[in-house]
């Protein structure tokens, strides 16, 4: 690729190419898009355990006496469940209510935060964070080049952590802890993108290549394989999660994204809450809803919906799924009332598949047994 | 079945087998690797005519669609039905277990643009 060398590189790049990592260009990270193969690692997480680089992610750190006030007024979720050491899922808001990101805030201490955002939204979010930040007491900080990611995902990922940091398996879901790895400051959480119990390890970029190594190690006896963004991709649609600037973005609100879980009106004032207050009250005009095919074939990202001979939306994700070992997608549909199991066509190759209205998440791992 | 450097190959990356007037078609080495893992594949059906260097059939693997090109004019006699079972063949053994049709040639001398094995892979080669 001849724009190889303009790509961003993680930390852990040349650990990808020592596993025969197949690279690509993802948002302007050489990131690898799979090592043995989609099937196999997406297998290995559901059943067993799987490694992903998950650096490109960013972490901005709020510190200071207004920090709180800042995450509860700039996100839809409610801050006062993410008591020290715990995280929430939240998405930040634009006046319009229309999501800015989807982020994971973890509480370290009272007025201390780290708000986990997508690689491709570091700056605005920063940005967007700093403008609101003004008036308030409070530092906003980017230290997302400084960090790195691993994901550590799967049933047996309690197994490896038993041996490299114990303590970490009495974390709840979305559970933090701050702990020394190699004498530096390091986080590890219970969360993850896949619907698996499992960790996010941050470390800085110096020893991650190491932290890495020794997770191999570790888990050999389980079957720990390494894992790239094809398999996230799949595993994350099956269990329901969005991704940001595909299946959400500044135009679409929480509750359209079906994330209404994620707003808190209770809390009171929020950036966009009077239009999902209405949103909520008078019903809405499109919700992204989730389809499995009933007939053979791979739905793909753009691929037309239809109800009785009408075309009701697009997909914005969709693949196959190799747990249900069907068509899966979702997609904004403009009958947002549709229910589970009502018949529906999507079009592929120019012909009409037999498929329904799902359920998301489409399938419940063991990230939900936690 | 084939080997790889008694096929030939065209530069949408299939390949075809011929036995006097009859010839098996199915994906490259190279193709499949570049696919990744094959969940479906639509082939095409008995007695249909192709026309070479016309999309004849589709491979799905789990990250995109992919047509797949009629190596030669022809009438198909046979598609491999495993592949309905277990596409992952085309995968695991793309010049043997994953072939995908056969067809009765109509004109063999079409074949004379296609590359051996050896000028594929400087094509592959020269195309990265």
């Amino acid at each position: 690729m001849s724009t190889a060398q303009t790509l961003r590189k993680t930390a852990l790049n040349e650990t990808a190419k020592h596993h025969k990592g197949k690279l690509v260009d993802f948002h302007g990270w050489e990131l690898p898009i799979q090592f043995e193969g989609i099937l196999k690692e997406h297998t290995a997480v559901r059943n067993s355990v799987g490694i992903f680089d998950v650096s490109h992610m960013g972490q901005i750190f709020l510190n200071g006496p207004d920090a709180f006030k800042l995450i509860q007024k700039t996100n839809t979720n409610d801050f006062r469940l993410a008591t020290i050491g715990k995280g929430v899922y939240s998405h930040i808001t634009n006046e319009k209510a229309g999501i800015v990101d989807d982020i994971i805030g973890f509480c370290l201490a009272l007025n201390r935060y780290i708000v986990i955002v997508n690689a491709t939204t570091i700056k605005k979010d920063y940005e967007w964070l700093k403008k609101k930040a003004l008036k308030m007491n409070v530092t906003v900080e980017d230290r997302s080049s400084e960090f790195s990611m691993i994901a550590l995902q799967g049933p047996k990922a309690v197994d490896i952590m038993e041996k490299f940091a114990p303590e970490a398996n009495r974390l709840l879901r979305f559970g933090i802890i701050e702990k020394k790895l190699l004498n530096k400051d390091c986080f590890i959480s219970r969360t993850g993108y896949t619907g698996e119990d499992g960790f996010e390890i941050t470390a800085p970029n110096e020893i991650i290549a190491e932290i890495w190594r020794q997770f191999m190690d570790l888990g050999a006896p389980y079957g720990l394989i390494p894992c790239g963004l094809g398999a996230r991709d799949t595993l994350r649609l099956e269990a329901g999660y969005l991704l940001y600037g595909q299946d959400a973005d500044d135009e679409h609100t929480s509750i359209e994204a079906n994330c209404g879980w994620a707003v808190c009106f209770e809390k009171g004032e929020f950036t966009g809450r009077d239009i999902l207050l209405k949103q909520k009250k008078e019903g809405l005009k499109r919700k992204l809803k989730g389809i499995i095919l009933e007939d053979r074939g791979v739905p793909r990202p753009g691929s037309k919906v239809f109800k009785d001979g009408q075309e009701i939306g697009t997909l914005n994700s969709a693949t196959y799924s190799p747990t249900l070992k069907k068509g899966i997608g979702v997609g904004y549909l403009n009958m947002p009332n549709l229910k589970d199991g009502e018949e529906i066509e999507i079009e592929l190759h120019s012909k009409l598949i037999k498929a329904k209205i799902s359920r998301i998440p489409f399938y419940r791992g063991s990230a939900s047994k936690i | 079945m084939p080997k790889q450097d008694e096929v030939k190959y065209t530069k949408t990356h299939e390949w075809i087998f011929v036995e006097g007037e009859n010839a098996t078609l199915g994906i490259s080495e190279h193709a499949q690797e570049e696919m990744g893992d094959v969940v479906f594949v639509e082939l095409p059906k008995i007695d249909q005519k192709l026309e070479k260097e016309k999309p004849c059939a589709v491979v799905e693997s789990v990250k995109s669609a992919f047509d797949i090109y009629a190596a030669a004019t022809g009438e198909v006699t046979a598609i491999n039905d495993k592949l309905g079972g277990d596409p992952a063949l085309i995968n695991n053994s793309p010049l043997e277990e994953g072939w995908m049709y056969k067809i009765k040639l109509n004109n063999p001398d079409e074949l004379k643009d296609l590359m051996d094995f050896a000028a594929y892979q400087e094509f592959i080669k020269q195309s990265v």
